[in-house]
């Protein structure tokens, strides 16, 4: 049912659906609602008109796929219509990977990447390979492919890994 | 920046802002010239992942800076358009990166000064430096890791790796003590909040460095004479050189787009 423009506007909950399927640039399996990056999402009045503003967080300074991510907000927004938007933003509080959702764990765990493990459990229990579950497992590098992963090797089935950094 | 702030203080703002970002922007241009070249290929990706984390911490300040710039200048316009002498870095960061021994040294001194100096600015009476620093201080602590380690695993590993380690800490420590030496604008902008974190500053510093080069079986600098300069914009002849690379491209061609 069409009775004007204010009506069809989409709610809140329905954006952060559409930005639910926005996915990470780098890490494909997981969208950036997953990650934590979307903090808000709200109705603003602007010259009389309703304006989305979007909010969102970088997760490393220097992550060149946050332009990406703005990118692919702006489009997410335009193909389903909306033309009165604002993607801002926000530093503080600093992101951290506990605002990760469960179901981005579970596929990032999936996907092969080591997920990251709670913060105030820290560095002291080892990081289980995503592929053979195993403990045994060594840092090979603080710095992996992207600045949100560090570089593992299992000392059990010998592969490889990415682990998400506790951050 | 709210209207009613008066101007100096507008200005030293900003001067102060531009050092924090000009230390970010150098170093990670002179950590980008590894790129490539690193002893290994996870510590080619260690140091330009670091690079880029520092780029873009220099982004975030340098946004600041432009806003409270009277002139008026874009993020852009101020790391490719000043010359080396409106540059507000240490010296330090601009040393060149000669072997990994030189610049793994370069980098501990900084990431010890860099963790602590973002510590303090948590509490700083200026939002913007706060967020900038909260978001800043989780990354500098991954760098402090990452090159005390291996100041640690060279000092106390061959007999060459000891020779060359101990030589980069003795060639670079005269360019440590601006790090932790207040000049009248580091004072002016940080009396008032930091009174006691910016005298202990030094003395935090030393005994970080002191602690990991006592494990890494390192002796310790005596000398007490510091150079100075960089801060107030007197560098070295290194710098024009990185400079005349990083700013190539928007100065040979100014309307150059993304």
């Amino acid at each position: 049912m069409v009775t004007g423009m204010q009506t069809n506007l989409p709610s809140v909950k329905e954006v952060w659906n559409w930005l639910d399927a926005v996915a990470d640039p780098e890490v494909p399996v997981v969208s950036i609602v997953d990650l934590g990056m979307v903090r808000n999402v709200r109705w603003i009045e602007e010259d009389g008109d309703q304006t989305l503003v979007v909010t969102i967080t970088p997760t490393y300074s220097g992550c060149p796929a946050t332009a990406v991510i703005k990118e692919d907000i702006r489009q997410a927004l335009q193909q389903r219509g909306l033309s009165r938007f604002q993607i801002e933003t926000r530093l503080s509080p600093a992101w951290t990977t506990d605002w990760m959702t469960e179901r981005g764990r579970h596929r990032l765990l999936e996907y092969g990447i080591a997920p990251p493990e709670p913060r105030e459990q820290g560095s002291a229990k080892p990081v289980p390979c995503p592929r053979c579950g195993s403990a045994d497992t060594r840092l090979v590098s603080q710095f992996g492919s992207t600045p949100c992963k560090a570089f593992y090797i299992c000392n059990s089935c010998l592969e490889p890994f990415d682990h998400f950094k506790c951050h | 920046m709210s209207p009613q702030t008066p101007a100096p203080q507008k200005q030293q703002s900003f001067e102060y802002v531009l050092r924090l970002g000009d230390n970010c922007l150098i170093l990670s241009q002179r950590l980008g010239e590894w790129c490539g070249h690193g002893p290994e290929l996870e510590e080619d990706m260690a140091l330009t992942n670091i690079a880029l984390d520092l780029n873009g911490q220099a982004q975030n300040w340098l946004e600041y800076a432009a806003e409270l710039d009277d002139q008026k200048r874009t993020p852009d316009m101020l790391a490719f358009q000043r010359d080396a002498g409106e540059f507000r870095n240490c010296l330090l960061v601009e040393h060149p990166n000669q072997d990994f021994a030189y610049t793994m040294a370069r980098q501990f001194y900084f990431d010890t000064w860099h963790n602590l100096m973002l510590n303090e600015l948590l509490d700083s009476s200026d939002q913007r430096i706060r967020e900038i620093s909260e978001k800043s201080l989780k990354e500098a602590r991954y760098h402090l890791r990452h090159s005390s380690g291996w100041v640690i695993r060279l000092g106390d590993g061959t007999d060459e790796s000891r020779r060359r380690m101990q030589a980069a800490i003795d060639d670079l420590w005269p360019y440590t003590g601006e790090l932790y030496t207040a000049d009248q604008l580091d004072a002016a902008i940080l009396a008032e909040p930091f009174e006691p974190g910016l005298s202990q500053l030094k003395t935090a510093w030393l005994t970080g460095v002191q602690s990991v080069l006592t494990e890494a079986t390192l002796q310790i600098p005596n000398s007490e004479w510091m150079q100075t300069g960089g801060k107030q914009g007197v560098h070295t002849e290194a710098l024009g050189y990185l400079l005349a690379e990083m700013q190539f491209l928007p100065r040979a061609y100014p309307q150059a787009q993304w």
